[in-house]
């Protein structure tokens, strides 16, 4: 019973603190183009209230570097841009931290900026958590996915003939069916014209009829 | 009569074995030591064989498309042959299945078509054509003829 309650105890403690943690989002790879902008964005989920001193920090690695630097840090209600590295005069903070939005904005790309971009936000006191990082890839031209274009074009044949398909079958079924209105009510006129042939009339068109009761087998003889 | 369906069915059945080889196996261009097709570029090294996947342009994707495509109508239209050959009334032409066929026919022949022209963008000068091009250009003629005969055919007893 006591080894019960120490195990539940354990459990619960580790529950609480992995509850604790902060969970920071960022996409997985961004491309642009040269020359174009591109917005980073960046939110976290806490199990806590936004706190009044909410932090986010960005930071840079290079694709052949082995450290990063830092280029944003929003603090005590302040963002700070980076005002003496590669990004100078071209970043923006554009998040909102009373949304736990930490976004920033990149302008006017160059081949230079391709790298790895961690943000990492801290809601105290919920501070212990994983930064993560969006990989920036520049292009000239932003190249087409493999798949997109064959997936399109396969799609838009095969609907295309399933579309002429089935106008035929419609067209097919309607004529059909105008034909058959058309041989009923000519049935109708000459039923009422000559009441000699009514009843073999009434016969043949309970046959024709799709709704009436079914045909009729055995005929019924002319009066 | 069931001899004339014998030799129809084959015939059916080896254009879309073409088809379907043409479009799986890799090698529609081939220089030595590296072979190309429409989704791996495979080159052998000393040593081992290594695959990549091939240029994402738009045009490979085209032929990509067409290929695929191609395989499928023809299968479709085996299909339809063996309904219409059960439920075509006597002396019915088998109109469904001649138009899937021929279809077939022609977006094999746009594939090859699109190929040939824009080859030049992502095949090295020195390659030769494999022998899978050349399956999908014998294939064209095959599934034109087939597709034809369908239609000029008439359903007998």
């Amino acid at each position: 019973m006591l080894s019960f309650i120490a195990l539940a105890s354990v459990l619960l403690v580790s529950l609480a603190s992995q509850s604790e943690a902060i969970w920071v989002y960022t996409g997985w790879d961004r491309h642009a183009l040269v020359g174009s902008e591109v917005r980073l964005s960046c939110s976290f989920f806490s199990w806590r209230w936004l706190s009044d001193d909410v932090t986010f920090s960005w930071s840079y690695k290079p694709d052949n570097a082995r450290s990063s630097i830092s280029i944003f840090h929003y603090a005590g209600g302040q963002p700070y841009v980076d005002n003496k590295g590669p990004f100078r005069d071209r970043l923006e903070f554009v998040g909102n931290p009373q949304k736990r939005d930490g976004s920033i904005l990149i302008r006017n790309l160059d081949y230079n900026d391709n790298g790895t971009f961690t943000c990492d936000a801290k809601n105290p006191p919920d501070i212990v958590g994983r930064p993560s990082s969006v990989r920036l890839l520049v292009f000239d031209k932003v190249p087409v996915r493999a798949g997109v274009i064959t997936g399109a074009i396969i799609g838009s044949v095969l609907g295309l003939v399933i579309l002429i398909v089935a106008i035929y079958f419609l067209m097919r079924f309607l004529v059909a069916r105008r034909v058959l209105n058309l041989s009923v009510s000519k049935m109708e006129k000459g039923k009422k014209g000559k009441g000699k042939e009514g009843s073999q009339q009434r016969q043949m068109w309970s046959l024709f009829s799709p709704r009436g009761p079914g045909p009729v087998r055995h005929p019924r003889p002319v009066q | 009569m069931l001899l004339l369906l014998l030799g129809i069915v084959l015939l059916h059945i080896a254009a879309l074995v073409l088809l379907c080889v043409s479009t799986i196996v890799s090698t529609w261009v081939e220089t030595s030591g590296s072979s190309a097709d429409l989704w791996l570029n495979c080159s052998t090294t000393n040593g081992g064989s290594h695959c990549d996947p091939a240029n994402t342009s738009e045009w490979i994707q085209a032929v990509q498309a067409t290929m695929i495509l191609s395989v499928i109508f023809s299968v479709i239209s085996l299909f339809l042959f063996f309904c219409q050959l059960f439920t075509l009334q006597k002396g019915g032409r088998f109109f469904f299945t001649g138009i899937f066929q021929i279809l077939a026919s022609l977006f094999v022949m746009s594939g090859a078509t699109i190929y040939t022209v824009k080859s030049a963008d992502w095949v090295p000068e020195a390659a030769s054509y494999g022998y899978a091009y050349i399956l999908a250009w014998v294939a064209f003629p095959i599934a034109l003829i087939s597709g034809f005969i369908y239609i000029i055919l008439r359903k007998r007893e």
